[in-house]
C-alpha cells in the first residue's frame, strides 16, 4: 500500500469561548485558507474530505452538516464524517489514500465546548442503563482514575503537578494556547483540590477550537510539502466501557496500539491527555523514556478543543517534522471516559 | 479499485419493527451481529476491526454509543470507528469498512448500523427549536414534498406513479421476513385512498419509524469463500444542504457519485448491466427520482420505467425486492440494509425475495437534505 | 453576536432486555445481582456481554450490598441529576461476592472521611422504580449480610427505564446571521452577496456554500416573492401553529438567489401554484423579534404568475 504523509496543518487559537456558531464555520474558513496557502493544494484537487465532531457538543442533531459550507462544497466532494475526535477522521482519510483511489485528503475537527455543560454532557458516553442515570461527570470519572494510579504507585500528585508546570511553561511559546505561565510544582500543589485528588489545573480547560490536517500519498506529498511527515504507522484500540472492569492505572488499549508500531527513534510525543495523570499513564503505557519530550506545544492542558484536540496532536507532531526539528515523532489521541479508546500515530521525516 | 479485493461474506439484520422493547440497544445490535457472523461462518474473535454507524446520538440519548456498545459488538480490544453521515450513514459505514479491507489495513471487518427510534422520538430530535430559526411548520415530509412536486412538474409524470411504487414495495416486503410493514392486500386504489399528508405525498407513500440493526462482514480474498459479494466499486459524495441554483430534485452529489461508481465498476449502461438495485426510497416518489439521478434513466424519464413495471421483481431492473425503506426504516441502519440486501442478492441468499440470476447489484443510500450519497456495486464475480 | 438558550430535553424510554431487566428488578427489591461469566467471574453491575470474550451472559447471581472502595473521587459541587445534592464521593465499589467494581455515590461528611479500602454498603431509595438510582447511595460501614435480613431475589424482569435527559446550551448565531436577525427585528429582510459568485443569500451565510467565504455586501430585499414549489400540509403534528390544511412553500424573494421555506395563506390551498406571486404579511410591529417568523406568512399579491423558466433553476 502507498505511503501517506501529513503535509499541512493549521489550528485555531484555543479559547474559552468563541463568539461563533457551534457548526464551526467561522473557525474553519480561515484554517482551510491557511492550509491551501501553505501547501499550494487547491480545493478542486482534494480527493477526500473527512471530519470529526459531535452533535451533543452542539445540542442538536446533524450539527456537522453546516460545517460543509466552510469548504464551499460545490461541485460536490468525496466526504465522510466520524462522530469521534478527528484523529479518527485522519485514520479514515489515510485508509482512503491507501486504497489508491485518492491521493490527497483534508481532515478537520471542530468543537464549541463552551456552548454546553461539557463535563455533564460527557456523562452520556457512559452505559445508558447502569451508569448514565447517575450522571457521573467526566472530571469525576477521571479523578477516580487519578486516585487509582496514585494508590497503585503509578504516579504521585507531585508528578502530576510537574506535568502541569511543564505544560504551562511550554505553552508560553505557543501563541495558540489558552493557558500558559511560569509555575512551580509547589505553587500548584498549594492550590485547593477541585475533584479530589484532582486540582483545577490537573484538568484540561474547556476550549473552543478547530484544526485542519492535509494528508497526501507518496505521489503528491513532496509537491505539497518540503519535508513531509510520513506516517510510519497508525493504530488504535478500544476497551470495555465498564469502568470497574478496567485497570484504570494503565491503558491496555494504548499498549496494544503501541505494540503494532515501531516507535524507535522517537524523541518527541504529543499526547492527548486531558488530565495531568493521563500524560504520565500514557508515557508509561507507550514506554516512552525520559529522553522523549512530551507535549512541546503545551498539550491538551494548555487547550483542549473537543473533537479537534486529538487531530491537533498529529498536526503538532507533524509540524516538528516539517520544520526539521524532529526526525521521528509520536502522536496520540483519545476518546471516551478515562482513556477508553486510544490512537497512536508514528511520523517520520524519512519514508 | 483498491489494492486488495474485498467481499461481503456475511449479512445480518433484525426483524424491523416499531418498538423493540424486548431488547436493550446492545441486544438489538448483537442480534444483527450474531446473524452476520453466523452467515459468514465466523466468530467475533475472527474479526479484526469494527465500524459502527448510526444517525444522530440524540435519537437514543447516548453520546457516541459505540463506546458503551464496544463489548456487545465485539470491538473491545480492537480498532473501532464510528461513522455519522446523516441518513446515508448505513451505506457510508459499509464503505468505510470496505476501505479498511481494500487498503490492506485489516483483513476481516465487521460493519454494523442501528437505530432504536423507540428510545425517543425522531420527530422531536429533528425539530428541536433552535433559537433564531423559524419553525418550518411542515413536519417530516414537508421538507421533501415540495421537491416531489417539482419533480412531477419537470418530468410530467402521471400522478399515480407514487402509488405504484408503494404497492410494489409493500408487496415485496411480504416476501422479506425482516420487513417491518408487510401488506399483501395493498392496491393502487387503497394507496390512493390513504390520507394525503403532505400533498403530493400520501400516507401509504411514506416510510415507517422502525427499531432495527444490520451488519455485514467484509473480508479480503483469503477469508472469502465461494459465496461472496465482491465489492467492485464504492462512492460517496456530499454537497451543501442549500446553495443558490442547487438542483434539489436531481442533486449533483448523487449524479457525481453514480458516475464515479459506474466508471470504477466498468459499467457503461447501468440499466442493462445491473441486475437488481436496493435504492433508498423513504417516500415512494423517490424511486423515479433516483432512477434518473443514478443514470438508470435519462432525466425526466425515470417514471417510465416504474410505470412499465420494469422495477417490479420480474422487470428489467428489480428495485427494492426487499420492500426497501418504504417497508422498514431504522434510520441509521436503513442504508446498511440496502447495501446488505444488494450483497444478499448476488450471494443468492435473499430467500423468498431473491431475484433469479442476480449477479450484479447496487446498494444506495442518501441523507440530509438529499445531500449525502453513498453507494456500492457488488457482484458474484471477483474483480 | 446574538445568542440564546437552547434546551433540548426528552424523557428517553429505554428497554432493558432480559438480563438487565432482571438486574433492575433486583434493584427494585433491594438486591444487587451480578452476571456470572463462563470463567466464573461475577460482574457487577450485571453486564450483558463478557468484556473479555464478548459472550452473551445469562446467569445472574446475588451479591452482597456491602463492599470495598477500590478508588474514589470527591464531588465538591454536585451537578443536577447526580445522586446527592450535598458534596459526596464517587467510588468504584467491589461488592462482596463480585469480581468487578461498580460506580456509585458514597455519602460522607468530607473527603477526609474517605479512603481506598474502606467498607461501604448500599442505602436504598424509599421509592424504587427498577433502576440504578434505586440505590440512593452507599454509606460507610458494614451492611446487612446473608445471615441478616436480605430480601429474596425476585423472579421478575423490568421492561422499561425512563431516562430524563435535559441539557442547557447557549446557541449563537453567526455574525452574518446576527445582522440579518437584527434587521428582521426592524422589519427589513436583508440578504448578503457572496464576494466571489455574487449570489445574494438570505439568510446570509458565515460561508457561501459554493465558495467557502463569508457573504458580505448587504442587500435589502423587498416583500414580493415567487413560490418556486410547495406542498399542502394536511397532517396534524405536535407544535403545529396553524390548523391544516395550509401551504408550506419555497419562497424566492425578488432580488434573492435562494428560496426559503415559509407559509402561504390568504387563498385556498388548492389555488396555490408553482410560480405564484406573493407578498410578505408581517406580524404587528410589537410582535417583532429577531426571527423570520416576524413575517407571519406570505399571501398572493395579485401579480401574474412568474414564468417557469424564471425560477426553474431554484428547484
Amino acid at each position: 500500500m502507498t505511503d501517506v504523509a501529513v503535509v499541512g496543518y493549521a489550528s485555531s487559537p484555543s479559547v474559552r469561548e468563541t463568539q461563533g456558531t457551534t457548526n464551526g464555520v467561522e473557525m474553519l474558513v480561515p484554517l482551510f485558507s491557511e492550509v491551501f496557502a501553505e501547501t499550494g493544494l487547491r480545493k478542486s484537487e482534494v480527493g477526500f474530505w473527512c471530519s470529526g465532531s459531535s452533535d451533543y457538543l452542539a445540542g442538536r442533531a446533524f450539527s456537522f452538516i453546516a460545517a460543509v459550507d466552510a469548504i464551499g462544497a460545490v461541485p460536490p466532494i468525496n466526504e465522510s464524517h466520524v462522530e469521534m475526535d478527528a484523529a479518527w477522521a485522519a485514520f479514515e482519510a489515510m485508509v482512503a489514500i491507501r486504497t489508491g483511489e485518492v491521493d490527497t485528503a483534508v481532515v478537520y475537527g471542530f468543537g464549541k465546548s463552551s456552548a454546553g455543560e461539557l463535563r455533564k454532557i460527557l456523562a452520556l458516553q457512559l452505559d445508558p442503563y447502569t451508569l448514565a442515570p447517575l450522571w457521573p461527570d467526566s472530571v469525576s470519572v477521571a479523578a477516580l482514575q487519578a486516585r487509582a494510579g496514585i494508590d497503585a504507585g503509578a504516579w504521585t500528585e507531585q508528578q502530576m503537578a510537574e506535568v502541569v508546570a511543564a505544560s504551562r511553561r511550554k505553552a508560553r511559546a505557543n501563541p495558540r494556547s489558552q493557558l500558559s505561565g511560569e509555575y512551580t510544582a509547589e505553587e500548584l500543589l498549594a492550590q485547593p483540590r477541585f475533584a479530589d485528588p484532582l486540582r483545577r489545573h490537573d484538568c484540561a480547560p474547556v476550549t473552543d477550537g478547530a484544526a485542519v490536517l492535509v494528508l497526501a500519498g507518496a505521489e503528491r506529498a513532496e509537491d505539497l510539502c518540503e519535508r513531509p511527515a510520513w506516517i510510519g504507522g497508525m493504530s488504535h484500540r478500544v476497551e470495555t466501557p465498564h469502568l470497574g472492569e478496567r485497570d484504570l492505572s494503565t491503558s491496555v488499549s494504548t499498549k496494544a496500539a503501541a505494540a503494532d508500531l515501531d516507535i524507535g527513534g522517537v524523541r518527541l510525543a504529543e499526547l492527548h491527555a486531558p488530565f495531568s495523570h493521563q500524560e504520565i499513564l500514557l508515557r508509561q503505557a507507550i514506554g516512552l523514556d525520559e529522553a522523549v519530550e512530551v507535549n512541546p506545544s503545551g498539550g491538551p492542558l494548555a487547550g483542549n478543543p473537543m473533537f479537534a484536540a486529538g487531530l491537533s496532536r498529529i498536526g503538532e507532531a507533524a509540524s516538528r517534522i516539517h520544520d526539521g526539528s524532529a526526525d521521528a515523532a509520536l502522536a496520540h489521541a483519545t476518546s471516551g471516559p478515562a482513556l477508553q479508546q486510544n490512537l497512536l500515530c508514528v511520523l517520520r521525516g524519512e519514508r | 479499485m483498491g489494492e486488495q479485493a474485498a467481499a461481503v461474506i456475511g449479512t445480518g439484520q433484525t426483524r424491523h419493527t416499531t418498538k423493540r422493547h424486548d431488547v436493550s440497544i446492545a441486544g438489538l445490535c448483537r442480534e444483527a451481529v450474531d446473524r452476520a457472523l453466523a452467515d459468514a461462518n465466523m466468530d467475533i474473535a475472527d474479526i479484526d476491526a469494527v465500524v459502527l454507524g448510526k444517525a444522530p446520538d440524540l435519537f437514543e440519548g447516548v453520546m457516541m454509543p459505540e463506546l458503551a456498545l464496544s463489548d456487545a459488538i465485539g470491538a473491545t480490544g480492537k480498532p473501532m470507528m464510528r461513522v455519522h453521515t446523516a441518513g446515508s450513514v448505513g451505506g457510508s459505514t459499509a464503505n468505510v469498512a470496505a476501505n479498511l479491507v481494500r487498503s490492506g489495513t485489516h483483513r476481516r471487518v465487521l460493519a454494523i448500523a442501528f437505530e432504536k427510534q423507540s428510545e425517543s422520538n425522531a420527530m422531536w430530535a429533528l425539530s428541536i427549536a433552535v433559537p433564531f430559526n423559524m419553525p418550518v411548520n411542515a413536519g417530516a415530509g414537508g421538507y421533501f414534498a415540495p421537491h416531489v412536486r417539482s419533480y412531477i412538474r419537470r418530468s410530467g409524470a402521471p400522478e399515480e406513479i407514487g402509488a405504484r411504487v408503494a404497492v410494489k414495495d409493500r408487496r415485496n416486503g411480504v416476501r422479506n421476513e425482516f420487513a417491518h410493514l408487510r401488506q399483501p392486500d395493498i392496491t393502487l386504489e387503497s394507496v390512493q385512498a390513504s390520507t394525503m399528508l403532505w400533498d403530493p405525498i400520501r400516507f401509504d407513500e411514506t416510510c415507517p419509524s422502525s427499531d432495527g440493526a444490520a451488519a455485514v462482514v467484509i473480508t479480503d480474498e483469503h477469508s472469502a469463500g465461494k459465496r461472496a459479494a465482491w465489492i467492485h466499486a464504492t462512492a460517496m459524495r456530499t454537497e451543501p444542504t442549500t446553495y443558490s441554483g442547487r438542483d434539489q430534485v436531481n442533486p449533483r452529489a448523487g449524479r457525481d457519485a453514480a458516475a464515479a461508481l459506474w466508471r470504477d465498476a466498468g459499467i457503461t449502461d447501468p440499466l442493462s448491466e445491473v441486475d437488481v438495485a436496493e435504492i433508498y426510497v423513504p417516500f415512494s416518489w423517490f424511486e423515479p427520482m433516483w432512477l434518473e439521478n443514478l443514470g438508470f434513466a435519462e432525466e425526466g424519464k425515470g417514471w417510465v420505467l416504474t410505470e412499465a413495471g420494469e422495477t417490479e421483481p420480474t422487470g428489467r431492473l428489480p428495485v427494492n425486492p426487499s420492500g426497501g425503506v418504504l417497508c422498514s426504516n431504522p434510520i441509521g441502519a436503513s442504508g446498511m440494509v440496502r447495501f446488505a440486501e444488494a450483497a444478499m442478492q448476488v450471494m443468492g441468499s435473499a430467500g423468498e425475495h431473491q431475484v433469479d440470476g442476480a449477479r450484479t447489484a447496487l446498494g444506495h443510500a442518501y441523507g440530509g437534505g438529499s445531500q449525502y450519497f453513498s453507494m456500492w456495486l457488488v457482484r458474484s464475480e471477483k474483480p | 453576536m446574538l445568542s440564546a438558550p437552547l434546551e433540548p430535553g426528552f424523557d428517553y424510554t429505554r428497554s432493558y432486555g432480559p438480563l438487565l431487566g432482571r438486574f433492575a428488578a433486583g434493584l427494585r427489591a433491594c438486591r444487587i445481582l451480578g452476571a456470572r461469566g463462563a470463567d466464573g467471574k461475577v460482574h457487577v453491575p450485571a453486564v450483558e456481554y463478557d468484556p473479555e470474550t464478548a459472550a452473551a451472559l445469562s446467569e445472574l447471581v446475588p451479591v452482597s450490598p456491602t463492599g470495598t472502595v477500590r478508588t474514589w473521587s470527591w464531588q465538591s459541587a454536585p451537578l443536577s441529576g447526580q445522586p446527592l445534592e450535598q458534596p459526596f464521593a464517587w467510588a468504584l465499589i467491589q461488592l462482596d461476592g463480585a469480581d468487578t467494581a461498580m460506580l456509585h455515590a458514597v455519602e460522607a461528611p468530607g473527603p477526609e472521611a474517605m479512603r481506598t479500602g474502606m467498607r461501604v454498603h448500599a442505602r436504598w431509595a424509599a421509592e424504587r422504580r427498577g433502576a440504578i438510582t434505586d440505590i440512593a447511595c452507599f454509606v460507610p460501614g458494614e451492611g446487612p449480610d446473608e445471615r441478616g435480613e436480605l430480601p429474596e431475589v425476585p423472579d421478575a424482569v423490568e421492561e422499561m427505564l425512563t431516562s430524563p435527559i435535559h441539557l442547557s446550551y447557549m446557541h449563537s448565531a453567526s455574525p452574518q446571521e446576527s445582522t440579518y436577525l437584527r434587521e428582521l427585528a426592524e422589519g427589513r429582510v436583508v440578504g448578503m452577496r457572496c464576494p466571489v459568485c455574487r449570489k445574494v443569500y438570505v439568510p446570509p451565510r458565515g460561508a457561501c456554500p459554493v465558495d467557502g467565504v463569508p457573504t458580505e455586501e448587504e442587500v435589502e430585499l423587498g416583500d414580493n416573492a415567487t413560490i418556486t414549489t410547495f406542498c399542502v400540509v394536511n397532517v396534524p403534528f405536535p407544535g403545529q401553529r396553524i390548523k391544516p390544511p395550509y401551504v408550506c412553500a419555497y419562497i424566492l424573494l425578488d432580488g434573492a438567489d435562494i428560496p426559503f421555506l415559509h407559509i402561504v395563506l390568504g387563498c385556498a390551498a388548492s389555488e396555490v401554484r408553482m410560480g405564484m406571486r406573493v407578498r410578505a404579511a408581517w406580524k404587528p410591529r410589537e410582535e417583532w423579534t429577531t426571527n423570520l417568523a416576524n413575517i407571519d406568512h406570505f399571501t398572493p399579491n395579485g401579480e401574474p404568475d412568474a414564468p417557469f423558466e424564471s425560477y426553474a433553476h431554484h428547484l
